[in-house]
Parts: C-alpha cells; sequence; structure tokens
C-alpha cells in the first residue's frame, strides 16, 4: 500500500505543475486576445480618455509580467484575486456556479454510469443479436450528433409538443429539491446521451476481450451460466479500461457542457467562463481553467488509483 | 365572409371594447368567425381598451447579459442591465410610449432664454425603495457627477461635457449649468447611464447596493442569470401593474424563443428575424414591430481617397438597393433610411425629403464625372455587427456591380471589432442604438470635432447649424435647421445608411399593453415591467 500512497503523492506533485503550465498558458492566450478588460468593458462607447482612466483603475498600464507574478503570488496562497468588473472575490463569483456544475454532472453521472455500466453488461452477454445492435446505434447515434442538437430535440419533444419538462433549467432560491430535479432533468438527460455510448462500449470490449481467455473457458465447461461467466469471471479483470473510461467522462461532463448550458440557459461555470473570455476577466478565467484542469487531473489519478485498487496483480507487486 | 360571420366580428369587438372579452377568447371566436390571426390581432388592437389590472409575476427574458454586468450605471452595456435599470432605478425624464418626453423624477423643468441653464423641480413622493429614504437633490447631482470629473469611467461622459456646475436649490430642485445652449438637455436626461442612485456623505453615490427609486425593488439577484424583483409600492410614478418581476437572461436565441412558446417566460426582448414569420402563426403569442432610431451605418473616410471626392460617395449611396436589403437581410424589419442619421421614430424628423432609391446608372454617371470609372474599393464587417452584416455586404456588392462598382468584401475578427476597425478602417458597417433626439446623433458621429466622427465629414455650414439648432427653443425653427442639416448629410456626408432597424419582440397574449410602444429601446422603452399588465 506504500507504493500506492507514494504514486498518489508523486502524481499530485505533478498536477501541481501541471496547473502551474496551465496557468502561464491561460495568461497568454488571453493576452493575444485582440482589446483588454478595459475596451470590452466600455464597448462600443469606448473613447480614448475613459479607456486610459479605466486602465489606470484596473492596474492593466503595468507589465504582462509584473500582472502574471502579481496574480501568482495571491493564487499559491488561495486567493485568487477579485473579477476585473465587479471588484467581488473571484471566489464568490464563480463559487456558486461550479457547484451547480457539479450538480449537474452529479446528476447526470447517477444517471449514466449504471445505465452505461448495466447496458454494457447485457450487450455483451447478448452480443451481436438485435439487441445488441440497437443499443449501439442508438448510442452511437446519440454520441455522433453534437450535444446542442440532442439539446434540441429533447426540447422539441419534451417540451415544446409534449410539456413534461420545462424547456429552460433556470434556478432560483428556495426551489425544493424535486423541483431542482425537474427543471434540470432535459439537460441532465442530454448529457446522459453524449456519454453513455462511450462507457457502454468500452464495457462491452473489455469484457468481450476476456471472453476468449481460457481461464473463461474453464468457467464454461464446469457449467456456469453465462450471465454468472460475466459479471462474476469476467467483469472483475475488467474494471481497469471501464474505470478509466468513467472517469474520462466524468471530467467531460463538468468541463464540456458549455453548449447544453447555453442551450438549456443554465448557470453553470461553463457559460461564467465564456463571458469572461468576452470581457477579458482574466483572474476569472483563470481561476475557472485552473478548475477544469484539476478536474482533469484529479479524476485521471482517481481512475488510475482504481485500476490499481481492482486488480491483485498491480495492488500486491512482487 | 357571410353577414353572419360579420354581424359576429362586430359583437366580439364590441366586447372587446367593453373589457368583457379576454385576447385569447377573442382570438378563438375570431378564428371560429373565419378572420385570420394576423386579422383578429389588428381587430383586437383597435378595439380592445381593456384597463390594465394589477397583479402577477411578470417573467421577461432578455436576449443579451453578462455574469461580469455590475450595478454601476456608468458601466451598464448589456441589455439586461439596461432593462433592469429602468425597472429598479429612475430617471429625471422619460420617452413615452408616444415618442415625446415626460416626467419620471423630475415632474417638471424649464430653462433660461439661452437654454443654457436647466431647473428640474424634483417629485417630492420619490423614494428609494431599499432604504425608504426621499429623493433629494444630492443624489440627483452625486448620480450626474459620478460621470463627470477627470477620472470617471463613464461611458456618459462624453454625454455631460457641456455642464459646466449642478447646484441644489433646496431639497426638490436641482439646476444644471452649461456652457452653451442646449434645448435637448431634457432628453439627454434619459440617457440610460443617468439613472439616480443614492448619495454616500462625500458626495459619491452607492450603486453597490443596487438601491434604485424606480417602480420594483430588487429581492435577490445573480448578474448575468436572473434578477427578482417586487413592486415599490411608494413609487412616485403611475403603473407597475405586476406583483413582481423577474428578469431572466437569455442569450441563446433559440433557448428564449423556446422559452415563450412553452410559456416558461411571458415576454422575451428580441425575436430572431428568421424565425419572425412563425412565430406571427402562434395564436398564443402576439409580436411587437417598432420602427426604432437605431441604425446601421457604413461610414466613409471622407478625407481619404477615394472617399474624398464627393461624387464617389454619392455614388455609392445610389449603388445599394435598399428595398432588396430590408426585404432578405432583415425580414422586413426595417425602415428604409435615406444617407441622413435622423430616423422617424425622433423628434423633428424632415418627412419631405425625398428618398434616395437604388439607381445604378447615375452612380456610373457621377463616376465618370469623377474620372473613376471601374472604381473597385474594400469594405470591412464583422458578423458580430448585426445578424446577417456580412451577408449585407455581399449583397450590396452585388447591387454595385450593375453601377461599374468593385466591393471587396473584408470579413475582420468579431472580436475587437470597435476598438480595431471601426473609425480606423476606410470604410466599414456600423451599428448604432438609437439615441433620443437628432443632435444627440449627430454631435456624437457627425460633428466635425466629435472623437466618433465616424466618417471624419466636415461640413462648415452643417456644424454651424447644428449649434443653432441646438440652443433654438423654438420647435418649429429648430425643425427647419434639422431638415437642412439632413439635406446637407445627404447628399455631402461620407454616411451610407440602409436603414434603421426595428425592434421586434414579443409577449405571450395574455400580457396587456398600452396602444403605442416607445421606440427607445426594446420592450416599450424598457420599461414594460411598469406599463404592461395581465389581461388574465
Amino acid at each position: 500500500m506504500g507504493g500506492l500512497l507514494n504514486l498518489v503523492l508523486k502524481r499530485l506533485g505533478l498536477g501541481l505543475i501541471t496547473l502551474l503550465v496551465v496557468s502561464i498558458l491561460i495568461f497568454f492566450a488571453v493576452e493575444l486576445l485582440p482589446g483588454d478588460t478595459a475596451e470590452q468593458i466600455l464597448g462600443q462607447g469606448a473613447t480614448e480618455e475613459t479607456v486610459a482612466a479605466l486602465r489606470e483603475q484596473l492596474g492593466l498600464n503595468r507589465p504582462w509580467y509584473v500582472r502574471y507574478l502579481d496574480w501568482l503570488s495571491g493564487a499559491v496562497v488561495g486567493d485568487f484575486g477579485v473579477s476585473a468588473l465587479s471588484g467581488e472575490p473571484v471566489m464568490d463569483v464563480i463559487g456558486g456556479r461550479f457547484v451547480n456544475t457539479l450538480f449537474l454532472a452529479a446528476y447526470a453521472a447517477v444517471l449514466a454510469v449504471p445505465l452505461a455500466i448495466t447496458l454494457g453488461v447485457i450487450v455483451a452477454l447478448l452480443r451481436n443479436t438485435v439487441f445488441d445492435r440497437v443499443a449501439n446505434v442508438l448510442t452511437l447515434t446519440s454520441i455522433s450528433s453534437p450535444e446542442f442538437f440532442l439539446g434540441y430535440i429533447l426540447i422539441l419533444f419534451l417540451a415544446v409538443k409534449n410539456p413534461f419538462f420545462p424547456a429552460i433549467a433556470s434556478l432560483s432560491d428556495g426551489m425544493s429539491l424535486g423541483e431542482l430535479l425537474n427543471r434540470t432533468f432535459l439537460p441532465a438527460l442530454t448529457l446522459v446521451l453524449v456519454v453513455t455510448a462511450h462507457m457502454m462500449r468500452m464495457t462491452r470490449a473489455a469484457i468481450i476481450n476476456l471472453l476468449a481467455s481460457p481461464y473463461i473457458e474453464m468457467a464454461r465447461l464446469k457449467g456456469v451460466s453465462p450471465w454468472r461467466v460475466i459479471v462474476r469471471h469476467a467483469l472483475p479483470n475488467a474494471w481497469a479500461p471501464i474505470i478509466n473510461v468513467v472517469a474520462l467522462n466524468l471530467a467531460y461532463l463538468i468541463t464540456g457542457v458549455v453548449l447544453v448550458e447555453v442551450v438549456f440557459v443554465y448557470p453553470g461555470i461553463g457559460q461564467a467562463l465564456v463571458d469572461a473570455v468576452a470581457k477579458r476577466n482574466f483572474p476569472v478565467v483563470q481561476a475557472a481553467s485552473l478548475i477544469f484542469a484539476a478536474t482533469f487531473i484529479l479524476l485521471n489519478l482517481a481512475a488510475d488509483v482504481g485500476a490499481i485498487l481492482t486488480n491483485p496483480r498491480l495492488r500486491h507487486p512482487k | 365572409m357571410t353577414k353572419k360571420d360579420k354581424d359576429l366580428i362586430n359583437r366580439i369587438a364590441a366586447g372587446a371594447k367593453e373589457g368583457r372579452i379576454s385576447r385569447r377568447d377573442f382570438m378563438s371566436y375570431s378564428a371560429a368567425a373565419g378572420l385570420t390571426v394576423a386579422g383578429a390581432t389588428s381587430l383586437w388592437g383597435t378595439s380592445a381598451r381593456a384597463a390594465p389590472t394589477r397583479g402577477g409575476t411578470f417573467r421577461w427574458g432578455i436576449h443579451d447579459g453578462n455574469t461580469g454586468d455590475t450595478h454601476d450605471p456608468g458601466s451598464y452595456v448589456t441589455r439586461t442591465m439596461i432593462f433592469l435599470a429602468h425597472t429598479h432605478r429612475s430617471y429625471l425624464t422619460m420617452i413615452n410610449g408616444d415618442g415625446s418626453l415626460g416626467p419620471d423624477l423630475a415632474d417638471s423643468w424649464e430653462a433660461n432664454d439661452e437654454a443654457s441653464e436647466w431647473t428640474f423641480s424634483l417629485n417630492p413622493n420619490a423614494t428609494f425603495g431599499m432604504s425608504g429614504n426621499k429623493v433629494t437633490a444630492n443624489d440627483v447631482i452625486a448620480s450626474l457627477n459620478h460621470h463627470r470629473g477627470d477620472d470617471t469611467t463613464s461611458a456618459a461622459k462624453a454625454l455631460l461635457t457641456d455642464v459646466v456646475e449642478i447646484t441644489a436649490d433646496g431639497d426638490n430642485t436641482v439646476v444644471v449649468t452649461l456652457l452653451g445652449g442646449n434645448a435637448d438637455f431634457p432628453w439627454l436626461m434619459t440617457d440610460y447611464h443617468l439613472a439616480i442612485c443614492p448619495a454616500n456623505d462625500d458626495g459619491t453615490i452607492d450603486w453597490q447596493s443596487g438601491d434604485g427609486s424606480g417602480p420594483y425593488v430588487i429581492e435577490s439577484g445573480e448578474f448575468g442569470v436572473q434578477f427578482s424583483l417586487v413592486r415599490n409600492e411608494n413609487w412616485h410614478g403611475e403603473g407597475a401593474w405586476f406583483d413582481k418581476v423577474d428578469i431572466i437572461t437569455l442569450n441563446d436565441p433559440n433557448a428564449r424563443q423556446t422559452a415563450l412558446v412553452t410559456g416558461d417566460v411571458d415576454s422575451v426582448s428580441q425575436i430572431d428575424l428568421k424565425t419572425m414569420a412563425l412565430m406571427q402563426r402562434d395564436p398564443n403569442l402576439q409580436l411587437f414591430n417598432v420602427p426604432s432610431a437605431g441604425a446601421i451605418t457604413l461610414p466613409m473616410l471622407c478625407d481619404t481617397a477615394p472617399f474624398d471626392n464627393v461624387d464617389v460617395r454619392n455614388a455609392l449611396k445610389l449603388s445599394m438597393n435598399r428595398d432588396e436589403i430590408i426585404e432578405k437581410i432583415m425580414f422586413g424589419a426595417a425602415t428604409k433610411a435615406n444617407d441622413f442619421h435622423h430616423s422617424p421614430a425622433q423628434p423633428y424628423w424632415p418627412e419631405d425629403i425625398p428618398q434616395r432609391d437604388y439607381d445604378p446608372d447615375q452612380a456610373k454617371s457621377l463616376l465618370k464625372k469623377a474620372g473613376m470609372e471601374n472604381l473597385e474599393v474594400n469594405i470591412s464587417t464583422a458578423d458580430s455587427v448585426t445578424a446577417g452584416a456580412v451577408d449585407m455586404a455581399v449583397l450590396y456588392a452585388e447591387h454595385a456591380k450593375a453601377a461599374g462598382i468593385t466591393i471587396n468584401v473584408t470579413r475582420e475578427p468579431n472580436d475587437g471589432y470597435y476598438s480595431d476597425v471601426w473609425l480606423k478602417k476606410p470604410w466599414c458597417l456600423v451599428s448604432w442604438g438609437a439615441r433620443p433626439t437628432p443632435d444627440v446623433m449627430y454631435t456624437l458621429a457627425y460633428k466635425s470635432d466629435a472623437a466618433w466622427n465616424e466618417s471624419r465629414w466636415q461640413n462648415e455650414r452643417f456644424n454651424e447649424l447644428l449649434l443653432q439648432a441646438k440652443a433654438e427653443l423654438d420647435d418649429s425653427l429648430r425643425a427647419e435647421m434639422y431638415r437642412e442639416m439632413a439635406m446637407l448629410a445627404r447628399d455631402d456626408g461620407g454616411t451610407v445608411i440602409p436603414f434603421f432597424n426595428n425592434f421586434v419582440y414579443a409577449a405571450r397574449s395574455n400580457v396587456g399593453t398600452p396602444d403605442s410602444l416607445a421606440a427607445s429601446w426594446e420592450g416599450d422603452g424598457a420599461r414594460a415591467a411598469s406599463r404592461w399588465w395581465f389581461t388574465e
């Protein structure tokens, strides 16, 4: 187990370096965009005088490295600065948004992960039957369509033609959990459709791969039922690739939902990031990007740890 | 239509007049009587005079909002903030539904003979919704000073550069002294930046709290997402029929229109022109198509060849088929313009100026006169200017071919268009928001020394008239001057103006509205929340 702890610590250290590199890249990417915060805030109504006054106020006159180091020295002690537009602490601006995004991701994951793995096991069992083909075609169709298109289709059939669910997922204070789940059902369902195929097909492939192994043949020869062969004998050895693809999709649920948020007007962090980029609101862009990067790093780490824990050979190296 | 149907329609119309029939019933009876939806809508418009009723929560979807918005009136830029400002704050004056100027916080105002000193007396009943304090002259002075001075970052600074001094005369009277006469000064007070906020002791304003003296008070909200407001029971104005108002940012056109169709919101501030015709067919919706003073302009830099030649400028003005552009790019939702930046939705509009139409032959002969046959010019545009801006330029280039002119359309990046292209490239497409009076528009973008003189046009007579008209308190003399200025801009100026865009927005059919809607902004001059009501 000591090896595992070592690995986690090493990976976390590397993760921090990755985050530093990401922060530098983001800073330069924002710098490269035409126009700065002052011009974007004042928009078409900008005059040279007011832009100069606003630059002075926002500290945009300083050279880029001073501004970056200034931000970095705050960030390492957990102070991500204040929004360049409103002067509120960045965490106040995006904290609530991030919670919303996590909620939607969790909602979608709770529906999608069991659905995908169960489907994967079933189609592995019934491989090359009509059920297998239909499940594959349906899930592949949904993954091949852009999210916003899936969202529009769901809105058309489940909100406009048959008003089961609200078309926009606007949240308000003091909503009950039931109301919240109802309001966010369509965006969650869109995400479920987007991520299910990947996880299901990986589950199916991993299991079918193992079915050719001698120990599976042994199990069959001693008369174990096909269902039990898969769930009891094949699945435990297939967990590693499945966990990997699940982690990847969970990361996608958090970082890839901008379009879904836009289509359903869901106040998540993706929309906040897009707004912040449009206004060159650097502290907010930086904080949101780092949250995304950290999500990827942590979920990848979790996937590796999960793969080790489910594999006795890796758990007890010689 | 049979006689029986006609009788039925007359009876329904009479019922609507007396307020006995709701709009929804009216529409279904009319359909039963053989009227089309469009016909029924216009009949309802002319017959229904139901008195407004109180109650309900008005959910208003706005097409433009950003997480980075703030309550600082100096940095208002998105529609969400502008509409919110007109709902929770108030202004000294307001533009009425019929386009006239009416009182808001100031219940009366008068000028000295030169129009260089304006005295506003405040409504003694006006109070701030959150604190309950009376609105005093000090609040007004601090709010206006927020946009003045060297260190202000307000976008309204240019509007108040002529103000020399603002003083109080007692608690309820504000006196503004101007550098020169400005007969339009009370109109300027309707500018969306000039919202009145509570003053701090040091003469600054408290905009951070979101307190205001408008018809509604903010209960909760998040920028770029949603604001919930409740009625300010002490509001000084008339209206505010809804109990509550939700202002919801719906940037995505599809989400916005779906929300309206499914009844998740009661009104939206913009309808996509491409789907306008489809929305019109839905009996549960009413569409508003209001000519505005906002315009698309194509300014040519008059000090840059070949645009320094007036014949070239006029040839380019003649080479545009405005009707086709309005029909194909704007889907009919625009008012044809005549190359002077003065809209029929503004006061003093000169209606007798002949319309310039598409005439490639005359354009050709003008170019021949200038010795510039087979003219080739570049125009810069981007889709962020307005929906269809690039298509519009391409269509224009096709029109100009008939006059032997080659227009190369350059597509510029959306980002930074107004800092890198506008005022810099010799010819480009620009979108202008509505300004209340011709003086404001001309001073901002056509005066010889204006920072935004986008065509760098210099015309002595025009500039002379501009200053004269500004201080002229006699309306008919003023109108005459604006007519002459319009002619100068049309025949000598450097700006092609294809059209004034209409505001196209919509509400559910159970929303009642006054007969005429203000043309200053979408949503009845951004004041739908205090002017509209539920009919059922």
